[in-house]
């Protein structure tokens, strides 16, 4: 398997050496930020679409649970990362723990269907924390500091911590997945018939599965807010949650990596194009079209293919 | 709250409901008959209001608007199945919901790029300006009345088209067992077809229908998506029946829980306070209520595929 | 005379008004294979469903090793030590042979709740697993994926994964449904080595093969049973010829 991971190694280890070859300004690092952040959000969501078979069309919740979390903390005056992190996660986790206890005895389109709602649900709430900013969202005060430090300030420092947890959670889910609870987790995803009658039932573990992905949604969104600077409830809209799923698929939903080189080619594109014309999403929405219909598979499975 | 408003905001949810149900009625029979997810649909309802708003401009009047716009959202329709849903419908579900949210980030942008994007107002027709005594002193906007009766009438329409006639004895069949229709000689693709520029139809109409009340603007077709999928979902994947009585329901809940909810508020918070709580909470409503629903009845309340 | 290892006490389950099972009664012994023989509509599926977990009995009770299970889940159930298999093979296609094994091992030895070391290089899960797919002569395919299998050899694969549970009794729902002339002979030859291991609640079409196998055979007419008994007395048995073989009693 990692025989075939050359190319996300490759992206990390370029991510890595980036900042050393010139691409180290504000613009460059800015960017790559956001698409190792959007990047931990995509493989923690291919953990669960690719893995457990929860295609959850509300992620960007989770996401934005985490990135509430420390802008309501920053109006109290709390921005210290050793409280900010678990509360950040914590929440996350918790908020995935209550919506999937109920999501998750549905299957298949419910189970989009409700992800989706409870989704609008965090959003309509982020939308009406009028002392958080409301519709209009909340710029932080400063970003989250670590032991009284300022070093998230520093843009390298910032740009090592988000590569880090990007190959943190890449390793992290792969790891989950290969264990025994994962392999409970990719059974039932295939045929929840034989996991039941092996004597176990799938719903705790899917249960938890969603959790931990929830919480490592709400670390993406600490890392989000201290990037920007600012939070606001479209970070929770389900736009933001079909733009995750499309990571997903661009990458490959078979291979955990390729939410990582979805993530990355979705940024680059998005600002590609952007750049290029006003009206971008004109060219943006039939390539995702197309990307869906010819590009079965994802990047990791043209990859993957080439090399037989 | 008074007795008169609250029926005005009754009536209002009703009008809502009807809106949600022509819009739910075309994605509940493509995703019953096709096992498909168009989150497309909605931009397909926002197609219907401009074409509607642009053509009543056109020619000056909101009948012709109306007259040409249905066609037009008809073949608007057509050639977005031949285009890239056709492709689509063999593949799973992910593929659907993702191939269908690159349509709304182009339609979305086209409007703006054909239309700007500033909203674009609709004049209310003048035969049906005005309004009508519904109690001693209350009137009540014509035109709302008009969209109601238009919204009842199509309704029945359907329920005789799906329940009534030959072609809609195969969407039934083709709802639950496609192979089976497939079996019997029936080009079932011919009926997906059929179907689904139907649907898009449907969508566009509620569309025109609404220029007139709502803002005709970029986007506004994916609040209505979000809501006429709880609908289906509530009322029952592939069920017209469940789709009546489900946005029925979320219209009603959608409007008296706005309505409503900041004074209920006002019993525990202070005013400000109670006028954001309530807000969030009416605007969560309906999505409380279909968590509830499918708590409890996982395949909403009218389901049509057994088990 | 030894008490039962599974008894169905009166299972009665109405579907609107027709009684599907209308009050079947029946004792697995240990150590025997039991036979439940019926022809189409008889109610064997719901049966099944009733000692599976899948459906609750309207009425009746189904006891386990002494234990009423009639409201236990199927998860629960198969942690009692009652096994299964599918009329329709149902194996975790993109898994191999070995693993879908271990999944039934892991769920047997220790909590399934482990996050940190890799399932598939746990040696004592893959001892084990290897042992049960030696039992049903599918060693040297263990690494092949479960759907690349032979349908036979899916077959013998469930029987595997039901091996690996640890059970106290196997219930085989129609294990020779869709196989050829030869993949029945393999299975008959393999379900006759298990015969001595484990106590078995049979559920099969095929008659050759229930007569060459079972200890007893209940035949199960419109829901209810209306004959127990070894395989020459169900074979001479006029009621039985009667009600199942469409002969008349006379």
């Amino acid at each position: 398997m990692l025989r075939e991971a050359w190319l996300p190694l490759v992206v990390l280890v370029a991510l890595g050496v980036a900042p050393l070859l010139g691409f180290g300004g504000s613009y460059e690092t800015t960017l790559m930020a956001r698409a190792m952040i959007l990047g931990m959000a995509a493989v923690s969501l291919s953990f669960l679409v690719g893995g457990a078979g929860l295609v959850s069309l509300g992620h960007a919740a989770s996401v934005g649970v985490g990135a509430y979390a420390v802008a309501i903390l920053d109006a109290h005056g709390v921005t210290e990362a050793t409280l900010v992190l678990p509360a950040a996660i914590g929440a996350a986790a918790l908020f995935s723990l209550l919506t999937g206890a109920i999501a998750i005895r549905t299957s298949g389109v419910h189970f989009i269907m409700i992800t989706l709602a409870f989704g609008q649900m965090a959003f309509f709430t982020a939308s009406s924390l009028a002392a958080y900013g409301g519709d209009d969202g909340y710029t932080l005060y400063s970003r989250t500091e670590l032991l009284g430090t300022r070093l998230l300030e520093n843009r390298l420092a910032f740009h090592y911590i988000c590569l880090g947890l990007l190959a943190a959670s890449w390793g992290g889910c792969a790891m989950l997945l290969a264990s025994r609870f994962g392999r409970v987790l990719r059974a039932a995803r295939e045929n929840p018939q034989r996991v039941e009658a092996v004597g176990l039932a799938p719903y705790p573990f899917r249960l938890l599965g969603y959790m931990l992905a929830g919480a490592m949604g709400g670390l993406a969104g600490v890392l989000l807010a201290n990037a920007t600077e600012f939070v606001s409830p479209a970070t929770l809209s389900w736009q933001r949650s079909g733009e995750l799923l499309f990571m997903v698929i661009l990458g490959g939903a078979g291979r955990l990596w390729g939410a990582i080189l979805g993530a990355l080619a979705f940024v680059l594109l998005e600002t590609w194009l952007a750049q290029q014309m006003l009206h971008w999403k004109l060219v943006f929405g039939p390539l995702l079209v197309l990307a869906v219909i010819f590009l079965r598979g994802g990047l990791s499975g043209l990859v993957a293919r080439h090399h037989g | 709250m008074t007795t008169q408003l609250l029926l005005v905001q009754a009536l209002n949810g009703l009008q809502l409901g009807i809106l949600l149900f022509l819009v739910a009625a075309g994605l509940t029979l493509v995703f019953g008959v096709m096992d498909f997810i168009n989150l497309a649909h909605g931009v397909q309802y926002m197609l219907g209001a401009y074409l509607g708003a642009s053509l009543a401009a056109a020619t000056g009047s909101f009948w012709w608007g109306l007259v040409l716009a249905l066609p037009a959202a008809l073949a608007a329709g057509l050639v977005l199945e031949v285009l890239v849903f056709r492709h689509l419908y063999a593949r799973d579900h992910l593929a659907q919901v993702l191939a269908t949210f690159g349509v709304i980030l182009f339609l979305n942008e086209g409007v703006k790029v054909l239309w700007g994007a500033a909203p674009l107002q609709v004049a209310v027709p003048p035969l049906l300006e005005g309004g009508i005594e519904i109690m001693p002193g209350l009137q009540y906007p014509l035109y709302r009345v008009a969209v109601l009766a238009a919204g009842v009438v199509t309704a029945g329409g359907l329920w005789w088209l799906v329940e009534r006639t030959r072609a809609g004895m195969l969407v039934r069949a083709g709802a639950t067992n496609a192979a089976m229709v497939s079996a019997l000689g029936v080009d079932i693709n011919r009926l997906f077809t059929l179907v689904f520029a139907f649907g898009a139809m449907l969508a566009g109409f509620a569309g025109v229908l609404a220029g007139p009340i709502f803002s005709v603007e970029p986007g506004m077709g994916d609040n209505v998506l979000i809501l006429a999928f709880v609908v289906i979902v509530i009322g029952g994947i592939g069920s017209i029946r469940g789709a009546f009585v489900a946005a029925l329901l979320v219209g009603l809940i959608d409007i008296l829980g706005k309505s409503l909810m900041p004074d209920l508020m006002r019993l525990f918070l202070d005013a400000s306070a109670a006028r954001q709580a309530g807000a969030a909470l009416a605007s969560m409503l309906v999505y409380v209520a279909m968590a509830a629903i499918l708590a409890f009845r996982p395949a909403g309340l009218f389901p049509v595929r057994a088990g | 005379m030894a008490e039962p290892l599974l008894r169905l006490d009166s299972l009665r389950k109405h579907y609107g008004g027709l009684a599907v099972t209308d009050g079947v009664s029946l004792d697995v012994l240990p150590g025997e294979i039991h036979a439940v023989i019926g022809p189409n509509g008889a109610g064997k599926t719901t049966l099944i469903h009733e000692i599976t977990g899948v459906v609750a009995p309207d009425e009746g009770r189904v006891v386990f090793a002494g234990q009423d299970v009639t409201r236990f889940s199927l998860p629960r159930r198969v942690r009692a030590g009652l096994a299964r298999t599918f009329q329709i093979t149902s194996v975790v296609a993109g898994f191999t042979a070995l693993a879908n094994v271990a999944l039934a091992v892991q769920a047997r030895s220790g909590s399934s709740f482990r996050f940190f070391r890799p399932a598939a290089t746990e040696r004592a899960l893959n001892e084990t697993a290897m042992q049960a797919l030696a039992e049903v002569g599918l060693a040297d395919r263990a690494g092949v994926p479960a759907g690349a299998l032979s349908h036979g050899e899916k077959r013998a694969l469930e029987l595997a994964i039901a091996l690996a549970t640890q059970p106290r009794l196997l219930l085989l729902d129609e294990p020779l449904a869709g196989a050829g002339p030869e993949e029945t002979e393999r299975l008959v030859a393999l379900l006759t080595r298990l015969k001595s291991a484990y106590t078995i609640l049979l559920v099969e079409h095929d008659m050759q093969a229930v007569f060459a196998l079972a200890d007893r055979v209940s035949v199960l007419v419109y829901g209810r049973v209306i004959a127990t008994g070894s395989v020459a007395e169900i074979r001479s048995s006029a009621k039985v010829r009667a009600a199942y073989l469409g002969e008349d009693e006379a």
